[in-house]
């Protein structure tokens, strides 16, 4: 457990303590109690910057689950912190401006906060781990805080549709890049980032290095909103502004160039990578920046631009790979100036859009309206807004001083570069980069411009709008103001930045490029002398101008009726709607809701998979029969029996036929258990067969009469023909079971150390209380929730309400007359059963006892024991009636089966006080006066518990099942 | 004997799948016992018939049965009367709320 695990721990801690938090200061907004965790976090990395600057990264790693080679580690080396200072800071920021956006009596703050630290956590989480399962774990995470924070305002359709709409995308991209990552494990062998960086022999060559790297790229893309995949991020925008300010700019669609630039080192140098990122990134770039220009909502503008923007930073990621196809030298170094324009714009872009997505928040909470129709001339009743807007449109429409001209030129620098590239046949396609970046600069111009002063300058629409515009609150713009001081700052000295963020970054994402000790050069100045660059700026400027100019004319132009049909988002739209009708007509086919269908699938299977393994591996002839026991006269009789009254059941013209055959087929098996020397067996069938008859006749009452199935002849031949087919499959399964083994059975460790180990001689008894004790635990749990669901059952009057299904105990103390009509009130005028009845009971129940003591050594033992004195018990209500038994014994049999079900457990704990694991018994041998030397074992207490329970439920459902009427 | 042990169990089999797949809910309950007898039989067959004394070591036999199937069976005779009860009771209180044991009836709503 690091500092690091902390930082990441901490987001996900508060959320949990959040609503506590909210009760105890309810006076407070929510937010006040949050925002120590960001400033906290962000001063800790920045504490951090001089050792990372060095070269020290910190590490730490806490195994999680380290069979699988997942262990939650984490690293912190240049990138990682440039990430966590980017996610800490603007998480500050924003936590502090939606304090004044939100009101806290009109909105849900404690959940906003709750899905907002819930994201913070999750985001660290990925960029600082080194493990890619918790990786991909943390980026799963990221997407569903953002599904939660879209869909905020949910009572919204267009909220929970946007928000539904990036969980598809970017969940889908989330389980192609897990994919890529378990490919890159198949080749590697290791989960870690840096341990396959530090080895990249193992997947150099190797089939699956390209599929592993188009499935990590699907991931980064979808996350980060590329081309075609960028159609989720319009519509998250329907997120309150401080949500999209952090998530939606600067943070979680960034995930995705985090990632391609934290594996850049493992893919750079392939074509393929450099290519797909590249031009990945230019045509998101030229797409986002036109889609740009042609929006009305200021928020959807800022949306498109940051696809752009997004497109410029991964086709830099792209161009900075071109160093890898250079051995290390002033060449490869030309091309890694793409990477530090990348690592550049990164915070700049950060900076500059989150002030103007703050901007448009404090128009549109001021105004209302977020459409740029209806606004205008702003800028003399928010005058600090339309500061802070022209500091971050200038910005990002790359003009001096601001810090977006630095890095614009710099992306000028890149793509000018690249054109010099002698591999990959770049001297014949290397000119479309600048040409791309130049006109997609000119789109950018127009939008920043557009955004600015269609909303602060010309003529004012006032009553157009809702309210009176007027300045916003101090605490809103201050975040914001904070931003635009930045992007001064950074305009004026980018060398803040160089040494501190920078180059650590760029050496994460080049480890190969440099020879150890040295550094990347990085200097940033506004004055380069009359360079190629400064040119294609001053041409974006004029041409941008011009195009501006014109735009009211030219998006008069409407577009032709084929690009508005064929949008990306009908395809969406009609895609999930196919997909969603198809796969419900498909499911409806055999999910008829008949349970007759299902069981048949079941047995179709069942014979297909039995037979189809018989025939297979089995050589039918050569089973050896001759080995077989021998059968006598008596056991066959008693199987002729069997057989004859199983075949009856079904041929039964009235229900007591039926339930008497089943019975006496029940019995038949009893005879068999005797037959075949198990004697615990043969108790306990006999006991059960018996309480379940009495069962069967006191339901008898309550169900149909049995009628001839009145079925089509083919219903019934199907039917036959699966139910011959699955007893065909047994008789050979059991014969070919019997006939040879494949291997050891594993009995003999039981016969072997019954005694030994348990101290018990009955081995049935023994594996059942000791060696498996564990599953009758849970079995005598199960037998419990039957108990307490059948009591369920029968209290749930049907058609009446709650009110009148009164308790149990209540309905018969009251009312003696109403319980006298149910079966087991009837009292028994059978004098002889009675006198009978009398000596029985007390004989069985001592019996009963016995059993129980004496199931450690003979045969007997809790549940033989339980079910004979239960047995007992039905005998006396049978007789004397269920009062009499109430006043007899008055015990709660519920109660009865819960401490039962105490005890098994309180037994198993109890190994806990030795050291031992859950259910280790003891046992040893006390001379007792009067029962002379007796073996006392905890086993037997266990089996106390069992006896308890198997009493307490069967007497549960006995008698409410008598009681019903 | 494991040879007629078998063709008892492909009856239990049978008969009970042939109850099963019926429409009756009394006699899918009976056809379950049925399977469950056949299933102990099976399990018991398995293990060979009749090798030995019951596995109960005061005998001091030579040789005892195998006492691992039979603890299975005691198992699952014990769950499968819990299982049998709460079906039973499963199939009177849904028809005397529905006044059908039609299992063809008893199919839910059609836009469930």
């Amino acid at each position: 457990m690091t500092h690091l695990h902390m930082a990441i721990l901490l987001p996900f801690l508060l959320a949990a303590a959040c609503r506590l938090l909210q009760k105890l200061l309810s006076r407070v907004h929510a937010g006040w109690l949050i925002i120590p965790a960001p400033a906290l976090l962000f001063i800790y990395f920045v504490t951090r910057i001089p050792s990372v600057q060095e070269g020290h990264a910190i590490s730490g790693r806490i195994p999680w689950i380290p069979s699988l080679g997942i262990d939650f580690t984490v690293y912190l080396d240049g990138l990682s912190l440039l990430f966590a200072l980017l996610i800490s800071g603007i998480g500050t920021l924003v936590v502090l401006y939606s304090i004044y956006y939100l009101d806290k009596r009109k909105e849900l703050v404690g959940l906003f906060y709750i899905y907002l630290l819930l994201f913070m956590g999750a985001m660290l989480g990925v960029v600082l781990s080194d493990n890619m399962i918790v990786l991909y774990a943390f980026w799963e995470l990221t997407s569903i805080s953002s599904f939660l924070l879209i869909a905020f305002w949910h009572n919204r359709e267009k909220s929970r549709y946007g928000a539904l709409k990036s969980m598809v995308i970017t969940v889908f991209g989330g389980l192609a890049m897990l994919a890529g990552f378990v490919l890159l494990y198949v080749m590697t062998g290791t989960f870690s980032i840096r341990a396959i960086i530090g080895d990249l022999s193992a997947i150099m060559g190797d089939g699956l290095f390209a599929p592993a790297m188009l499935l990590i790229l699907l991931g980064a893309f979808t996350k980060s909103a590329q081309f075609p995949f960028h159609i989720w991020l319009p519509d998250a925008m329907e997120a309150p502004t401080p949500v999209s300010a952090y998530l939606h700019s600067a943070t979680m669609v960034k995930a995705g160039l985090y990632l391609v630039a934290r594996l850049s080192p493992v893919f750079s140098g392939d074509a393929l990578w450099f290519w797909s990122v590249s031009l990945a990134g230019m045509v998101t770039l030229i797409y986002g920046s036109y889609r740009a220009m042609k929006q009305t909502d200021l928020k959807a503008m800022l949306a498109y631009s940051t696809i752009s923007q997004l497109g410029l930073m991964m086709s830099l990621l792209g161009l900075g790979s071109a160093s890898a196809f250079y051995s290390v030298g002033s060449q490869s170094l030309l091309y890694t100036a793409a990477t530090m324009a990348a690592v550049f714009h990164l915070i700049n872009h950060a900076v500059f859009k989150g002030a103007l997505f703050m901007v448009v928040g404090i128009v549109d909470h001021e105004t209302g309206t977020r459409d740029i129709r209806r606004l205008g001339g702003l800028m003399s009743f928010m005058p600090l807004t339309f500061s802070i807007a022209l500091i971050g449109s200038f910005s990002m429409a790359g003009l001096p001083p601001f810090n977006g001209f630095l890095s614009k030129e710099m992306f000028f620098t890149a793509v000018l570069n690249i054109t010099g590239m002698d591999k990959l046949n770049m001297e014949s396609f290397a000119i479309l980069f600048p040409v791309a970046a130049w006109i997609a600069s000119i789109f950018t111009f127009v939008y920043s411009m557009l955004l600015l002063f269609r909303t602060f300058l010309g003529r004012k629409q006032p009553d157009k709008l809702d309210r009176k515009p007027r300045e916003a609150p101090v605490g809103m713009l201050l975040p914001p103001i904070a931003l635009a001081v930045l992007a001064i700052l950074f305009g004026l000295f980018p060398n803040l930045l160089s040494y501190s963020i920078i180059e650590p970054a760029m050496a994460a994402i080049h480890p190969g490029q440099l020879v150890p000790g040295e550094h990347f050069v990085v200097t940033i100045s506004h004055w380069h002398g009359w360079t190629t660059e400064i040119f294609m700026t001053i041409g974006v400027v004029l041409a941008g101008t011009i195009l501006y100019k014109l735009h009211a004319r030219l998006s008069a132009i409407r577009e032709p009726l084929w690009t508005r049909r064929l949008t990306l988002n009908r395809t969406y739209d009609e895609g999930l709607r196919l997909l969603d009708t198809g796969s419900r007509r498909l499911t409806n086919r055999y999910m008829t809701g008949s349970i007759r269908h299902y069981l048949i699938y079941i047995f179709v299977f069942l014979i297909a998979a039995i037979g189809w393994t018989i025939f297979r591996t089995v050589d039918l002839a050569a089973l050896h029969l001759a080995d077989f026991a021998p059968m006598s006269l008596f056991e066959a009789v008693s199987m002729i029996v069997l057989i004859l009254s199983v075949i009856a059941v079904p041929f039964a013209s009235s229900r007591m036929i039926a339930i008497i055959l089943t019975g006496t087929a029940g019995y038949m098996v009893t005879l068999f258990f005797v037959i075949f020397r198990a004697p615990d067996l043969a108790l306990t069938q006999i006991i059960v067969e018996t309480v379940s008859v009495t069962l069967f006749l006191l339901c008898f009452n309550h169900l149909p009469e049995l009628k001839r199935e009145a079925a089509a002849l083919r219903f019934k031949l199907s039917n036959l023909l699966i139910a011959v087919g699955v007893g065909a499959a047994m008789t050979l399964l059991a014969l070919i079971a019997s006939s040879e083994r494949s291997f050891e059975s594993i009995s003999h460790f039981f016969l072997e150390s019954s005694y030994k180990l348990a101290g018990g001689k009955n081995v049935v008894n023994v594996i059942l209380v000791d060696f498996r004790g564990f599953d009758t635990m849970l079995e005598i749990l199960v037998l419990g929730i039957a108990a307490f669901g059948i009591c369920a059952l029968i209290r749930l009057q049907p058609g009446t309400s709650d009110k009148q299904a009164l308790p149990a105990n209540e309905q018969d103390n009251g009312r003696g007359k109403r319980s006298r009509t149910s079966n087991l009130a009837v009292r028994s005028n059978d004098v002889i059963l009675k006198t009978i009845a009398k000596a029985a009971i007390v004989i069985i129940l001592l019996f009963s006892l016995y059993m129980l003591n004496t199931g450690h050594n003979n045969p007997g033992g809790g549940f033989i024991g339980a079910l004979m004195a239960a047995a007992a018990l039905i005998l006396l209500a049978m007789a004397y009636g269920r009062r009499t038994l109430r006043k007899v014994i008055p015990i709660d049999y519920r109660v009865l089966t819960a401490l039962g079900l105490s005890v098994a457990i309180l037994t198993g704990i109890g190994s806990f006080l030795f050291d031992a694991p859950f259910l280790s018994h003891t046992f040893g041998y006390f001379d007792i006066p009067l029962l002379g030397t007796t073996e006392l074992a905890t086993a037997m207490l266990f089996d106390l518990g069992v006896y308890m329970t198997v009493v307490g439920m069967t007497m549960t459902i006995i008698l409410t099942i008598g009681r019903d009427k | 004997m494991e040879l007629y042990m078998s063709l008892a169990i492909g009856v239990l089999f049978t008969v009970g799948v042939y109850l099963i797949l019926s429409k009756s809910l009394l006699r899918i309950i009976l056809g379950t016992s049925l399977m469950t007898h056949g299933i102990h039989l099976l399990l018991l067959t398995m293990s060979r018939l009749k090798r030995g004394a019951p596995p109960l070591l005061g005998e001091e036999a030579e040789a005892y049965g195998d006492p691992l199937p039979q603890a299975l069976i005691l198992t699952s005779i014990v769950i499968s009367f819990g299982v049998t009860s709460l079906y039973l009771i499963l199939a009177y209180k849904a028809y005397r709320k529905l006044g059908t044991d039609n299992m063809e009836l008893l199919r839910g709503e059609e836009d469930e």
